[in-house]
């Protein structure tokens, strides 16, 4: 088993708290893993990334190499086609379809969304839309993790103890309303894929 | 065996906090700062009463851990590779004194500048000052190594320099911790003598750590750390120093048996295994995630040797970090590629968060400086640079920490007016501080504007030595009291805020505008978790 993640989005959007739960399930089901981060400068509303690699063999490189990500996971439609180098011939893109706009040139989303489309295997969801009806409009983040559950190599429910472990010190109300994200985005996601 | 999911720069804390650290040191820096959070935030740290505070800037930060040391405990201090600069002076002579108990430096390097001015090797540091180096490959070996760090840092009374790139830094896997060991007793040095140099007793002194580290090489604690493997083709031998060897593995997989290879983790350069290496083989690749440091070395000025591939040839880029991609290249392996970036894809840089004060301070300097035209203001090291990039294109200057005030009157004294410098509230503790004390001594005809943001911003929000205390250090300096103003950079505050600038660039000696606003993303994180200002650490 070998899942070679891109994180994707714009610095302050989440993509860690998407890395530490992948993370914590990969743990809980004894799998190695390396999470490579982006700190510091680019955290200004830059482009960030972060890839992330589970195997049931040990892992060497922190990067994954071009052209064998299995996964694009981006909660920002522009920055999903940012990392296309990466990603395999079978491998899947799933992201968020609301633009997060702050440079003047940003490009028309109509054209974004046509170049995603032109992808074999592609998730387009609205995360923002999800994450309001199950009732927490910040939690965008967990939606879009939801919809690429079912093209990671891991049982669900140890992504949903990994949800609750991370928010747990929230409190119960938080915990639920990510839970609630979090499947959502699945049951979207596979409603999709149909 | 308990197993945590840690960063490597969390696994260099969490070992320091086994291996019974008794004080951290350290000013944060990307790629380095999550080592003394870490540390800061750990149970252990608060059970063990290990000493965990920021210091004013990397100087002072290695000088407190030597004064630990001094005292017999181990001590450890962490840095970005720049700040090595910064506390060299105290570094290069903590080998010649030698050190008491352990003590670690960690400098964590940033090739391809991710978040950086320039990028350096701090390897080079430790053959300069002649003390051991670490460069763990990954999260386990940082573990492990710092265990053994502390130990040859107590036998042979050497400060040990700890070497991690970026990548390891800032990337996460499990790692399994061993039992703790307990704090070392106050102890103080058995010479009396050991700490001062005065040149009699430094020559001395001298001499035997160029002995001592002739045979540091040998030590198992360095050796096991260098380890040859013999492959089945004798045609080109592969040496890695620290992370490289991980994407040469990511490459080969299991045809790692077509090639000897030797895996350099420590130092000095292990002599004998880099001898049998280019003995047994008739190209030699070298890859090191850094400067050539070891290539440098095995050429030598003639290059008359064994054929060598490297970052000095073009094999690999002379600059920047490795990846799966150039180490495949190098070994001449095929590359293989996704799709192309599309056209539509723009550059996102960097930018001021909604609601930084920073943003609106700028604002009102631009419509303050227009009149004297451009190229008069001198910048710093934080959030604030990135004033440098469009819409505001207005500083002239980043070079390094507290560089804006010197370099402000530098410029004054050339016969510019005004010249102006803008600094943020924790690099002015850094390093700004002089420079101001230079100005006030010289009366030099500049505008200091502090842009007061009450934390270490860029670094995630850290606490500033600053908060509180800038108008004091101010005053205490000598800055003239009815120079030293305070706006508050906020947009309906934006013609009183020009109005000041103004006035105080027309002034003929040393005036400072503070400009305080909380940072938008503390100010958010306090309001959410209800804390008041600035107590997050106790």
């Amino acid at each position: 088993m070998k899942n070679d993640i891109i994180l994707a989005g714009v610095g302050g959007q989440g993509i860690l708290s998407i890395a530490a739960s992948i993370g914590l399930a990969a743990v809980a089901n004894d799998l190695f893993l390396k999470q490579s981060e982006v700190h510091g400068m680019s955290q200004r509303g830059g482009d960030v990334q972060s890839h992330l690699r589970l195997s049931d063999k040990p892992v060497s490189s922190d990067l994954i190499p071009y052209g064998k990500a299995d996964l694009i996971i981006s909660v920002e439609p522009m920055e999903s086609l940012r990392y296309l180098p990466w990603l395999s011939d079978k491998g899947w893109l799933v992201t968020n379809s609301n633009p997060f706009i702050n440079i003047p040139d940003y490009p028309s989303l109509a054209e974004i969304l046509k170049e995603i489309k032109k992808i074999k295997n592609h998730i387009i969801i609205d995360a923002d839309v999800i994450a309001k009806e199950s009732g927490s409009a910040r939690s965008g983040n967990i939606v879009i993790l939801g919809a690429a559950s079912p093209f990671i190599d891991m049982p669900f429910t140890s992504l949903e103890n990994a949800v609750r472990k991370l928010f747990g010190s929230k409190g119960d109300h938080i915990v639920d309303t990510n839970l609630k994200a979090l499947n959502a985005g699945r049951e979207c996601s596979i409603g999709l894929r149909i | 065996m308990k197993k945590l999911l840690l960063l490597g720069d969390e696994a260099i804390a969490k070992a320091a906090l086994d291996a019974g650290l008794s004080g951290m040191y350290a000013y944060p820096g990307t790629p380095s700062t999550e080592i003394m959070e870490y540390i800061q935030s750990s149970e252990d740290s608060s059970d063990h009463k290990v000493h965990r505070e920021w210091s004013s800037n990397e100087k002072t930060a290695i000088e407190a851990a030597l004064g630990m040391s001094y005292a017999g405990k181990r001590a450890m201090v962490a840095m970005k590779h720049v700040g090595l600069n910064v506390a060299a002076d105290g570094f290069i002579n903590s080998a010649i004194t030698g050190v008491n108990g352990g003590l670690i430096i960690v400098s964590a390097d940033d090739p391809s500048m991710h978040s950086s001015q320039n990028e350096q090797d701090s390897r080079f540091y430790g053959k300069f000052a002649f003390v051991p180096c670490f460069e763990p490959s990954n999260q386990q070996e940082a573990y492990d190594m710092v265990f053994d760090a502390f130990e040859i840092s107590e036998k042979y009374k050497s400060p040990v320099l700890f070497r991690i790139t970026t990548r390891l830094a800032h990337s996460r896997a499990s790692v399994n911790l061993r039992p703790g060991l307990p704090q070392k007793e106050l102890s103080l040095p058995v010479d009396p003598l050991q700490f001062v140099l005065l040149p009699a007793i430094a020559r001395g002194k001298y001499k035997s750590l160029l002995s001592s580290y002739e045979s540091l090489r040998y030590d198992s604690l360095i050796s096991k750390y260098n380890n040859f493997k013999d492959g089945n083709k004798r045609d080109l031998g592969i040496i890695t120093c620290g992370i490289a060897y991980n994407y040469f593995l990511e490459n080969v997989g299991d045809s790692i048996d077509n090639f000897p290879v030797l895996k350099i983790t420590a130092y000095p350069f292990p002599k004998d295994l880099i001898k049998h290496i280019t003995g047994r083989c008739k190209e030699i690749l070298i890859l090191e995630e850094g400067a050539p440091v070891l290539e440098e070395a095995l050429r030598g000025i003639l290059d008359d040797g064994i054929k060598i591939y490297g970052r000095l040839d073009g094999t690999v880029p002379r600059d920047g970090e490795l990846n799966p991609a150039i180490v495949a290249k190098a070994i001449g392996l095929p590359l293989s590629y996704g799709q192309a970036v599309p056209s539509l894809v723009k550059m996102r840089p960097p930018s001021f968060c909604n609601g930084c004060g920073h943003a609106d301070m700028f604002n009102s300097l631009i419509d303050a400086i227009k009149p004297y035209g451009s190229g008069h203001v001198f910048s710093d090291i934080g959030c604030y640079t990135l004033a440098a990039l469009p819409p505001y294109n207005i500083i002239n200057s980043c070079v390094d920490m507290g560089a804006s005030v010197t370099m402000a009157i530098g410029a004054s004294d050339a016969g510019l007016f005004p010249s102006v410098a803008v600094i943020g509230d924790s690099t002015f503790t850094h390093s700004g501080m002089t420079g101001l004390l230079d100005a006030v001594v010289k009366n030099s005809s500049v505008t200091i504007i502090i842009s007061d943001n009450s934390t270490t911003g860029m670094t995630g929000g850290q606490k500033s030595q600053a908060t509180g205390r800038i108008q004091q250090i101010c005053k205490g300096i000598g800055v003239n009291p009815d120079h030293l103003r305070s706006i508050v950079p906020l947009r309906k505050n934006h013609s009183e805020n020009v109005c000041t600038l103004k006035e105080e660039f027309e002034y003929k000696g040393v005036s400072v505008v503070i400009a305080s606003r909380e940072c938008i993303q503390t100010a958010t994180r306090r309001k959410r978790s209800g804390n008041s200002m600035n107590n997050s650490i106790s």
